[in-house]
């Protein structure tokens, strides 16, 4: 989902990580041995007051904590780092290894979680009462913040997959857009011969996107229990991603743009790409990214694998995660209880972030908003529908964050060389594999 | 074929075969009869073009996308100008954007490039003037250990040195920056050679029978004499310390301070993120506006660093 950067940097971060996992569990005992903390405990924390530091880059944070230090004024949230993505986690990963500067809050996407969980990073926010939150959250959210019964970190946005397609060009070249994967491809065919500028897609490997179309597909290509993990990419969901994204492949229908890039958001200006299947997040990006591209755009559900079929998939998203390392623990709970299940997450969607919580989800006036950028669409019905939809049994690997800085080197070869995307999937679960064992987990093919 | 060729035979061959002249000049007539068509010249001043388009086209580039708002840059070709205009209030939003933070950076710069690159330097200056002209046991064993630091680069140490600062809970904090930024083995090597080259040592003798002591000799004998080098140095160092950007990257979190080259990072970031202000356009003005003060740096200088690289190349 993003471009790779310091690789080397990465690796020694979570070498660290992991290293540090293994000598300084003392720091955090197992969720059973924390004892509970009650509501007034964190009620008496907010009266004495202190600080907060909290390391996120979502945009919408800041008057979230503007509005909660009106409303407990001896606290104070001090918002660090706009910085995303993997200088995120090298940062977190530093601190929590030379054991200073780590954040009371930091941000964690949900692939990442795993990583930071399984070597006592976090702390279990179950006692500080978070394991009755459950209801407040759609399924797929909430399954990936938590692991049998410890909380790692509370939803804060979630990315519901849609499909996002440029009308313009769909009803300029007479396509229809299409309800299944099998349309897709036809539709990609159509819309590159009437014009060979225009792809259905850009996709030059990325590994986010991937293991969200699996996902999808119906395949579970991860399997996680404690240190024991199983990779395998061979379901008959994963070959039928693989049988269908390989046609886009071979017949060169996809543009080869790395996402999050000037060439993508021009691209999905200038009618060069033709449709995006993404995270219901995306809306914020197009009016900001792509403002040239205003009315031409629309969502639609995520094309089905067979007709008739709404399951769906998460795509991004990310947790407020309390740090082992942290302090002021009750005053963290307390603004990551606010931000993401109280009066936080309606500032939050009235500045265009996309809620994990149901109870907004469900909010009429949240699934009637018209979205100009889009023509005036009610897409939040789409995208609100898709949540529900999205299955509760997904797993990213516990060392997913390595497992995705190597998805280029091997997956990624499918789009550039000879090879098949099944071939690709084998050589990424092969390492995978590999550098699991090397870690410590007992990994199974 | 050992016959000298005769140079204004049209029937001679382009390339002669075997040794010409026994007296070689900067510019002789071997082929008058492709004056017209000079090869070697053609070949040259291709390459040398493809280098100066290689070097100018990015600056041009940036200059001319710096003009553009975010829908402009999407919609027009990047080599020419769209047809909004929007140079000047892409400078006012570069200051004014996230409550003027790139002015925060800017100054963040600044103090890097005072203490750290200055310090560099002195202490370039310093140290290159004992090594030049003390003599002192273990000199050969620097000399060694100064080269070998040219050559480990920066990037290797980083984290060690992070890790460093880190026990000493200066992460985080702008000496992070300011001190490694001190240590410069280029420079030092640089003035050491200079000095070798531009201080005679019976000068120094000559100061020292007047009576003058070490420190009033370096000051007022020395140090002018080694002006033009220290701009070099110091430009040098100016330039890397302005450019850093993997060392800042890894001992600062708290963007307050943060150097330019982070800061516009950050705001590039915003392109990848979620729900993130994107914002290309101030990115490239921001770009644009940091490259001015080295720019001017190096035509205020040109004349002294130039003289200064020159020295100590010929033997008069």
């Amino acid at each position: 989902m993003r471009r790779k950067t310091s690789r080397l940097l990465r690796g020694i971060a979570l070498l660290s990580t992991l290293a540090l996992g293994a000598t300084a569990c003392g720091g955090s005992e197992d969720g059973s041995d924390q004892k509970a903390v009650s509501a007034s405990d964190v009620q008496a924390a907010l009266k004495k007051g202190g600080t907060v530091t909290v390391w996120a880059w979502e945009p919408t944070l800041k008057s979230v904590a503007a509005d909660f230090e009106k409303k407990y004024p001896k606290v104070k949230i001090n918002l660090v780092s706009e910085r995303s993505g993997d200088k995120h986690y090298t940062a977190l990963s530093n601190a929590i290894s030379a054991e200073k500067g780590v954040p009371d809050v930091a941000q964690v996407e949900y692939f990442a979680l795993g990583q930071y969980a399984l070597t006592k990073g976090l702390t279990d926010l179950a006692p500080y009462g978070a394991d009755k939150l459950a209801s407040k959250y759609s399924p797929g959210p909430w399954n990936a913040v938590t692991e049998d019964k410890a909380v790692y970190g509370l939803p804060m946005d979630a990315g519901p997959m849609a499909l996002y397609y440029n009308k313009k060009v769909f009803d300029k070249h007479k396509v229809a857009v299409p309800t299944t994967w099998d349309e897709y491809v036809e539709a990609a065919r159509k819309l590159h011969k009437a014009d060979p500028k225009v792809y259905i897609a850009n996709d030059a490997g990325d590994a986010g996107f991937t293991t969200s179309m699996l996902w999808q597909a119906g395949s579970r290509p991860y399997q996680v229990d404690g240190t024991n993990v199983k990779v395998d990419f061979a379901d008959a969901g994963a070959k039928k991603y693989t049988a269908t994204w390989q046609k886009l492949i071979d017949e060169k229908l996809l543009a080869p743009i790395n996402g999050w890039t000037d060439d993508w958001y021009k691209g999905l200006g200038d009618g060069t790409i033709a449709t995006l299947a993404s995270g219901a997040w995306m809306p914020a990006n197009f009016v900001t990214g792509v403002p040239n591209a205003s009315g031409d755009w629309r969502a639609a559900p995520m094309p089905a694998w067979t007709k008739g079929d709404k399951a769906s998939a998460e795509n991004g998203g990310s947790s407020l995660a309390l740090p082992a390392l942290g302090k002021n623990k009750e005053l963290a709970y307390a603004f990551v209880d606010y931000a993401n299940a109280g009066d936080g997450v309606q500032a939050r969607v009235k500045q265009g972030a996309f809620p994990a919580t149901t109870a907004e989800l469900q909010d009429p006036e949240f699934q009637s908003t018209k979205f100009d950028y889009f023509g005036g669409q009610e897409a939040n019905k789409i995208f609100a529908d898709s949540a529900a939809n999205v299955a509760d049994d997904w797993s990213y690997l516990p060392f997913q964050q390595y497992a995705n800085s190597i998805f280029n080197d091997t997956v990624g070869k499918a789009y550039v060389s000879g090879t098949t995307l099944e071939q690709g999937l084998k050589a990424w679960q092969d390492a995978s594999v590999k550098y699991g064992n090397e870690q410590g987990f007992t990994v199974e093919k | 074929m050992s016959t000298p060729v005769t140079t204004d035979s049209p029937s001679v061959p382009a390339r002669p075969a075997g040794p010409v002249r026994s007296t070689p000049r900067l510019r002789g007539p071997r082929r008058p009869h492709s004056a017209g068509r000079p090869k070697r010249s053609v070949l040259l001043t291709v390459l040398t073009s493809l280098v100066v388009l290689y070097t100018v086209v990015p600056l041009i580039w940036l200059v001319i996308n710096a003009t553009k708002t975010q829908a402009g840059l999407a919609d027009s070709s990047g080599l020419w100008f769209s047809d909004d205009f929007a140079l000047w209030s892409n400078i006012r939003d570069t200051f004014t954007y996230d409550d003027g933070v790139f002015t925060r950076w800017l100054l963040n710069t600044l103090l890097y490039v005072v203490l750290g690159a200055g310090g560099a330097t002195f202490l370039a200056v310093l140290g290159g003037y004992a090594l030049a002209k003390f003599d002192f046991p273990g000199k050969r064993g620097i000399f060694a250990v100064v080269i070998g630091a040219v050559a480990v680069p920066g990037t290797a140490l980083a984290v060690p040195t992070f890790l460093m600062f880190s026990k000493m809970g200066l992460t985080d904090t702008p000496w992070a920056v300011i001190i490694p930024s001190l240590v410069s083995p280029f420079g030092l090597y640089l003035m050491w050679v200079f000095a070798t080259e531009a201080i005679p040592t019976e000068l120094l003798e000559a100061a020292r029978i007047d009576g003058a002591g070490e420190a009033r000799t370096f000051f007022t004998v020395a140090l002018p004499l080694l002006s033009p080098g220290i701009v070099t140095v110091l430009l040098f160092t100016t330039v890397a310390t302005w450019n850093n950007y993997f060392l800042p990257l890894i001992m600062l979190k708290d963007s307050d301070w943060y150097p330019l080259t982070l800061g516009l990072s950050v705001w590039n970031s915003q392109a990848e993120t979620i729900g993130g202000d994107v914002i290309f356009n101030l990115v490239i003005t921001g770009s644009l506006l940091t490259i001015v003060p080295l720019i001017a740096a190096f035509l205020l200088l040109q004349k002294y660093w130039q003289s200064g690289l020159a020295a100590g190349s010929v033997k008069e």
